[in-house]
């Protein structure tokens, strides 16, 4: 513990989960500021939620240096999470309660008055869009909606850190949008967002920096649009081909591509111009089955990074 | 090497099993006694842990002291011992708990939950054949546990004559008489919020009131002709018979009624199950 | 400023108790609001053990005749009624610590959400079993009062009952709650309702240990529900002994040691 609290929302140096002796986070440094929305990015068991669950204050860390709101977890777990709000991968919203009463409740047990608690309750179900489904139960609600009442419930005590495992994970497209339009509003009003993700997009639309964790260890970090920059070309030319034309294919490659991945199912390769690489397959006679020049995304630093996909 | 198609042998034998005309019903009681295979063992703990609890604490334990009250063959007890005078009526208790159990969480759990009768539907079974199956596990069921039942009363020297065998066919009746009415109900239900209030209401006094633990004789008149008018009363009076040995002409009205009201709840309990499942 | 690992958690963590107890009575809270709307099934938990009260008074009763307790003849209901009592805070007790606990545990995942909030594993211990001990004890409460009307209490000590049943509760909530963190599946809970009839019927519910060969009443001696029967049954029938005090120690020790193994492992469960 400092003496003196760094300013940061969140501090950790070389902190460390061990679950026996597995290590599920491995000695991970970083920063975030208050107001930033910062993101962790990477596939299941890279070590997000446990990661999560410490600055949560729910589960003790093993090793290493973690303050938060100012404070250490190890001592001021309880003062630390009356300024969190959580939404967890489960919703665990309580089902046996309708969906005022789930706010109602929750808010009680961070000790706020019974009439503010209504008060502040009523508002945010305004602000999920769910105050006609508030005597509704839990169950009736939908994906989307049952998502949003998570989000709301978080901020019935007016957190200045909110920390998302996995928001939209399992929603369809316009929920998804639906829900990255709130938590962008957030943002602007000066919350800390904390998020895990394993989509790119979702990274890409509502973080200011992240990080790229595997296996426990943090890979790289950066503001998005600069990962992209640093780790991979602009552009990406995907090509499906037969096998037997992969040789030629990497062959007219050669010397003009920045680096090529070879997957299972297509070759990825990186360059400032896709369509120039691609002018350079077909001049060698190649027919490639399919085609795909895009720009480079997070999935391509991760894919740089690990040698794996992201969604393995 | 494809998932989607079954192997070749398995298919023959689903053919060559519709071909020999396989009643639908059995497809039904397999799909259920599938599950059972996989718990078994903890159901066959139960089945025999109830009676030995039972009998020591009312037959032996409340026995001793009845038996010092009345004498060992009081007339009111039939001129048994408390032992033999109760042992028929936990019975019929127990085989009452098993058919209401069965009705309920099983059977909501079989919509809502594991879904199991929405699976058979998607098969070629139809309601009626999914409702005759289940009641084919539960007669599975009251007998297996009934069998348990009677070799335990027989360590404990609770039966008077070898006609308790028929104790067998009589469990199998009165669990009948339980289940089909309250699967009626139970399958129409959207959630299990009243079957504790069906275990509390009803189950706890039938079981209390109906000639288990003592003769009805000792009810005041107003009670009594309401004991008499339940099922567990005929069930109690029935099973008492088989293990005293003392089957008359009298008891074929106990049978009667038990089976008049195992086929009213079964008509019920198509009707409800086709209006849940089919409608 | 060096980097060291946090020392490990003490088996009770040391926090101001107001706090503590104020942020559990919010999970009792939580749980009043859920009855709030099923008080049908509340109401029926009331009448059972009237039921039983009524088969001993027309039924049994005749055939059992009168008994002693302490040097003092009662008739079976006299007897009985206290048995019941205990039992129903036993029943009232553990339903929700089993059952519903375990719902919540492993289905509902109700306090990964609540968890995140100031309230930590002990007072969501602390919260579920005041819950259940107040649900006992209210059931108890009215169960005494019953027996009162019937003139199945014998002496004003029988007022004493009242906070006798609490603990009762109190130790039997903590004991189901520390059963339940160790299940696995539904069967699991499903053996609680087969241990409990043991309890039911032979902790000298029905009849005095007497009847029992020696071995066996030593043995009932041991369990739980006895030390609630015998207790209840000297203060209704109005003959305490200090053999009282005994299974007084007795509770306490069981519910201080389930409520530090549900500490413990309500932490191992909920904040690995």
């Amino acid at each position: 513990m400092p003496a003196t609290p760094s300013g940061l929302a969140v501090r950790a140096r070389a902190l460390r989960k061990e679950f026996g002796s597995f290590a599920a986070v491995d000695g991970i440094d970083f920063d975030i500021a208050r107001g930033e929305a910062f993101g962790f990015l990477g596939p299941n068991g890279a070590g997000k939620t446990s990661t999560m669950r410490m600055i949560a204050c729910m589960s003790p860390r093993t090793g290493g240096e973690l303050e938060v709101r100012g404070m250490d977890p190890a001592t001021d777990g309880r003062a630390i999470r009356a300024g969190i709000g959580l939404v967890p991968q489960e919703d665990a919203l309580d089902t046996e309660l309708s969906v005022l009463d789930n706010m109602l409740v929750y808010g009680r047990y961070f000790g706020i008055p019974r009439r503010a608690v209504r008060a502040r309750a009523e508002q945010l179900l305004e602000f999920a869009q769910l105050s006609e489904r508030s005597d509704a139960k839990v169950d009736a609600l939908s994906g989307g909606m049952r998502r949003r009442l998570v989000i709301a419930r978080a901020l019935i005590s007016s957190p200045d850190l909110v920390i998302l495992d996995e928001p939209t994970t399992g929603l369809d497209p316009q929920a998804r949008h639906l829900v990255w339009e709130r938590l962008y509003r957030l943002k602007q009003e000066g919350v800390t967002l904390v998020l895990t993700t394993h989509y790119m997009d979702e990274a890409e639309q509502l973080c200011d920096r992240l990080v790229v964790m595997d296996r426990g260890r943090i890979a790289a970090e950066g503001p998005p649009r600069q990962l992209i920059e640093q780790q991979v070309s602009r552009e990406v030319l995907e090509l499906r081909l037969e096998d037997a034309d992969e040789g030629r294919a990497l062959e007219a490659l050669k010397g003009l591509a920045d680096r090529i991945e070879e997957l299972p199912d297509r070759l990825c390769c990186y360059g400032e111009d896709g369509d120039e690489l691609l002018a350079a397959v077909i001049d060698a006679g190649v027919h490639p089955n399919g085609v795909l020049v895009r720009r480079a995304t997070l999935e391509d630093v991760f894919l740089r990074l690990t040698g794996r996909s992201l969604a393995d | 090497m494809s998932i989607a198609t079954p192997t070749p042998g398995a298919l023959d034998l689903e053919v060559a099993a519709g071909r020999r005309g396989t009643p639908l019903w059995w497809r039904a009681l397999n799909s259920w006694a599938f599950r059972w295979a996989r718990t078994w063992r903890s159901g066959l703990a139960a089945n025999f842990v109830y009676p030995v609890v039972y009998l020591a604490a009312m037959g032996v334990g409340l026995g001793s002291l009845v038996n010092r009250h009345l004498g060992a063959s009081a007339a009111s007890l039939g001129g048994v011992p408390y032992l033999a005078f109760v042992t028929p009526g936990i019975l019929a208790g127990s085989v009452m708990q098993i058919g209401v159990h069965e009705a309920t969480y099983p059977v909501l759990g079989a919509i809502r939950w594991d879904r199991s009768y929405l699976s058979q539907l998607a098969s070629p079974l139809r309601v009626g054949d999914l409702l005759l199956g289940h009641l084919a596990f539960l007669a599975f069921k009251a007998l297996v546990a009934t069998s348990v039942f009677l070799a335990v009363a027989g360590a404990f020297g609770a039966l008077e004559s070898p006609e308790a065998v028929l104790a067998l066919p009589i469990s199998v009746l009165v669990a009948l008489a339980f289940f089909a009415p309250i699967a009626a109900y139970s399958v129409t239900r959207e959630n299990d919020s009243g079957f504790s209030t069906i275990q509390r209401m009803v189950i706890v006094p039938l079981f209390l009131f109906s000639g288990s633990f003592f003769p009805i004789a000792q009810l005041p008149e107003g009670l009594r002709v309401l004991a008499v008018c339940t099922p567990l009363y005929h069930g109690v009076a029935l099973e008492r018979a088989c293990t005293l040995g003392r089957f008359g002409l009298g008891d074929l009205v106990h049978i009667a009624y038990l089976v008049v009201l195992a086929f009213i709840g079964w008509m019920a309990a198509r009707r409800t199950y086709q209006r849940r499942l089919a409608g | 400023m060096s980097a060291t690992a946090p020392r490990l958690a003490p088996l009770w963590r040391i926090t101001p108790v107001t706090t503590s107890l104020a942020l559990a009575s919010r999970v009792v809270a939580r749980n009043l609001r859920v009855y709030r709307r099923g008080w049908m099934y509340l109401l029926s938990g009331f009448v059972e053990p009237f039921l039983y009260l009524l088969s001993v008074g027309v039924g049994l009763g005749h055939l059992v005749g009168g008994l002693q307790v302490g040097g003092r003849a009662v008739t079976y209901a006299q007897f009985v009624a206290p048995g019941l009592l205990a039992a129903q805070a036993m029943n009232g007790a553990i339903f929700d610590t089993t059952y519903n606990l375990f719902y919540k545990l492993k289905y509902a995942h109700t306090y990964e959400a609540v968890l995140a909030t100031p309230v930590g594993t002990n007072e969501v211990a602390l919260g579920e079993i005041g819950w259940a001990l107040a649900r006992g004890t209210t059931y108890g409460a009215a169960f005494l009062g019953v027996m009162a009307g019937l003139g199945l209490v014998l002496s004003p000590w029988g007022v004493l009952c009242l906070p006798v049943v609490a603990l009762v509760s109190f130790a039997f909530a903590a004991t189901g709650m520390a059963v339940t963190s160790f299940m696995r599946s539904w069967q699991d809970v499903d053996s609680v309702a087969l241990a409990l009839l043991p309890l039911f019927l032979f902790s000298g519910t029905f009849y005095p240990l007497g009847v029992y060969p020696s071995a066996v009443a030593w043995l009932v001696r041991v369990t739980p529900l006895y030390q609630g029967v015998d207790v209840l049954r000297a203060f209704s029938t109005g003959t305490p002994s200090w053999s009282v005090c005994w299974h007084l120690a007795y509770l306490l020790a069981l519910a201080g040691l389930a409520l530090a193994i549900t500490s413990r492992r309500l932490r191992r469960l909920l904040a690995p």
